[in-house]
């Protein structure tokens, strides 16, 4: 301890340790400024590889009917432009690819998975500006909904097609309106904002965010909602009501003025 | 042949009547009468379903059905219970005078309607003498004045006719589109940009007014409107109408010329604006030229235009009136 002590007080000590610290300092920055600067690096890469990947995923899947570089073609449109948010309603719903040249792209099984959809998005949304996928942190209907608001949005906008119900209606030669039940918030925000096939687009001045959010939350109401009434008969209106009246209503009277009228033995 | 042969066929005759078992058989009938007791059992057992259901099941309780799916089981059972108790009283007094009640067949003789000849005499002298008796023949003063409050009692429902009236006058041929009018959102009450529709966007828009929270549901059904944007060449119209839309963006009433639904189906893929009613077909691009489904005329196309501000705004009333046909419209 004495001999530190000593060391200390020699005038040579402040200057060196001035330095020493000094070099600690300097080394220090270096290597955490070096390692900011590389993870700032694998994010872009992570990026460029993953549109790299997207675009690979198009060349294979999609670049037949919409061109190799998404231009379109005789039976499919130009892609430039289309956003992110309409490559993963088409493809996340597994609308795409189309498994058939019929008139309508149907909901099933989606051919990609998650990180193989956003990828072809992320790749799509590089070719033109274009809606984005609407985040989770935009989709707060729960919280931001008016269901009053967004059903009456809902009867003047979508009605007419989706039924007052929502549970979907026919179109004009083999198209159809699918029904909005059982559809996920992320898919009914980015049909509105990208017009899938037939139907036409909502824009967000339009319709604002905000009403975007208070008809999802009225078609979830409308999906929770338990029958009150009896037999809902698919709550598509008059066709199902009708044909259980003349069908099994006639039928069944029909039946009761045989029993009436055959003679007892 | 003799002649016998040659007779035409003889009629028949009605079938010997037959007598159900329960008629000649005891056991039989007494089974009958037990079967009816049944269907009159099962009734009772309805109602006592229905009054169960009301007064003990709660009201916020759902079973599962197959086919029918999650119910409300209080009204379910309601309704099932009033159903058999209704349907099991008819069925048992069916099935009571079918097995049970006398099935003797009765000839009912028919015989003429009209009165014997004395009797009508009677009663026309009846009549005369009490006419007489009441001195109507005499007392004019009460036969007028019955007969004015008579036939003012009777023509006086002809008046109510008059609630069929005031004549609509020109209302029908006019809406609230007058040049300089917004466009707002239906429903948010909002101006509208150009630049807020895209490509393939459509709106559903009413005019501005001071108070939108009391808009008329009779002036909503006239001036309801579509905004439909398209790529600007795609249109096929003549300059004039040409002149009426604005860049791309087309706007349309929304009332069927047929019959006055809201036409707000469209098909971004073909362009086609529907109805949903009876499904008139109108093809956007020629301004709304029916092309398939009942209706008789293109839907009418409002002129639009920007003000100074950028929003968009009525350039002009409506050219005609607007929906379904009527007996004043103008040609």
């Amino acid at each position: 301890m004495r001999k530190l002590s000593r060391l200390r007080r020699r005038k040579i000590t402040a200057p060196v340790l001035l330095f020493l610290a000094l070099i600690v300092v300097g080394n220090a920055y270096a290597f955490i400024g070096a390692t900011v600067t590389t993870s700032g690096a694998t994010a872009s890469n992570a990026r460029s590889t993953m549109v790299d990947e997207g675009r690979q995923i198009f060349l294979r899947g999609c670049s037949s009917c919409h061109g190799l570089n998404a231009e379109g073609g005789g039976i499919a449109p130009a892609l430039i432009g289309v956003g992110a948010a309409s490559v993963d309603f088409q493809v996340g719903t597994g609308r795409m690819p189309l498994a058939d040249m019929s008139q309508q792209a149907m909901r099933k099984t989606p051919v990609y998975n998650e990180e193989e959809t956003a990828a072809l998005a992320e790749y799509v949304a590089t070719l033109a500006p274009g809606p984005a996928i609407p985040g989770a942190a935009q989709l707060t209907y729960e919280r931001d909904g008016n269901t009053a608001e967004g059903g009456e949005l809902f009867r003047t906008n979508c009605a007419m097609c989706h039924n007052a119900a929502g549970q979907g209606g026919a179109l004009t030669q083999g198209k159809y309106a699918p029904t909005v039940m059982g559809v996920e918030a992320k898919y009914i925000y980015e049909a509105m904002i990208t017009g899938p096939q037939a139907m036409p687009v909502f824009g967000e001045k339009a319709i604002t965010p905000a009403e975007k959010l208070s008809m999802i939350k009225w078609i979830k109401a409308v999906e929770s909602e338990k029958g009150l009434g009896g037999a809902s008969l698919g709550k598509v209106g008059p066709v199902t009501e009708g044909l259980v009246a003349w069908v099994l209503g006639i039928g069944l009277l029909i039946g009761i003025a045989v029993w009436l009228t055959t003679k007892s033995r | 042949m003799s002649n016998k042969e040659l007779e035409p066929l003889q009629d028949p005759g009605l079938p010997a009547h037959a007598h159900r078992k329960a008629d000649h058989d005891e056991a039989a009938a007494n089974r009958a009468e037990r079967q009816v007791a049944i269907l009159f059992l099962l009734s009772a057992l309805g109602t006592v379903l229905f009054i169960y259901s009301y007064i003990f099941i709660e009201n916020n309780i759902y079973i599962y059905i197959p086919i029918l799916g999650n119910q409300h089981a209080q009204q379910l059972f309601l309704g099932l219970g009033f159903a058999i108790a209704l349907f099991f009283i008819g069925a048992g007094a069916v099935h009571w005078a079918k097995t049970l009640m006398s099935d003797t067949e009765v000839i009912a003789e028919r015989h003429e309607m009209r009165s014997s000849d004395e009797d009508r005499a009677a009663l026309i002298a009846t009549v005369k003498e009490e006419v007489g008796a009441v001195g109507l023949g005499r007392r004019s003063l009460i036969k007028r004045s019955l007969a004015l409050s008579l036939g003012l009692v009777g023509i006086s429902p002809l008046l109510l006719l008059r609630d069929l009236g005031p004549l609509p006058g020109d209302v029908l041929n006019q809406t609230t589109w007058a040049e300089g009018v917004h466009l707002v959102t239906d429903p948010g009450n909002r101006r509208l940009r150009p630049e807020d529709l895209e490509v393939g966007a459509v709106a559903h828009v009413l005019p501005e007014i001071e108070d939108p929270e009391h808009r008329s549901l009779n002036s909503i059904a006239k001036d309801a409107l579509l905004l439909i944007r398209i790529r600007p060449e795609e249109f096929r119209l003549d300059a004039e109408r040409l002149s009426w839309t604005y860049q791309g963006i087309i706007a349309f009433s929304k009332i069927c010329s047929h019959m006055g639904c809201a036409v707000a189906l469209y098909e971004q893929t073909t362009k086609h604006l529907l109805c949903p009613c009876h499904q008139s077909t109108f093809d956007v691009p020629t301004g709304a030229k029916v092309i398939f489904g009942p209706s008789a005329r293109p839907l009418p196309q409002l002129a639009i235009k920007v003000d100074d501000a950028g929003y968009l705004v009525a350039a002009a009333p409506f050219n005609q009136a607007v929906g379904p046909s009527f007996w004043e419209r103008k040609k």
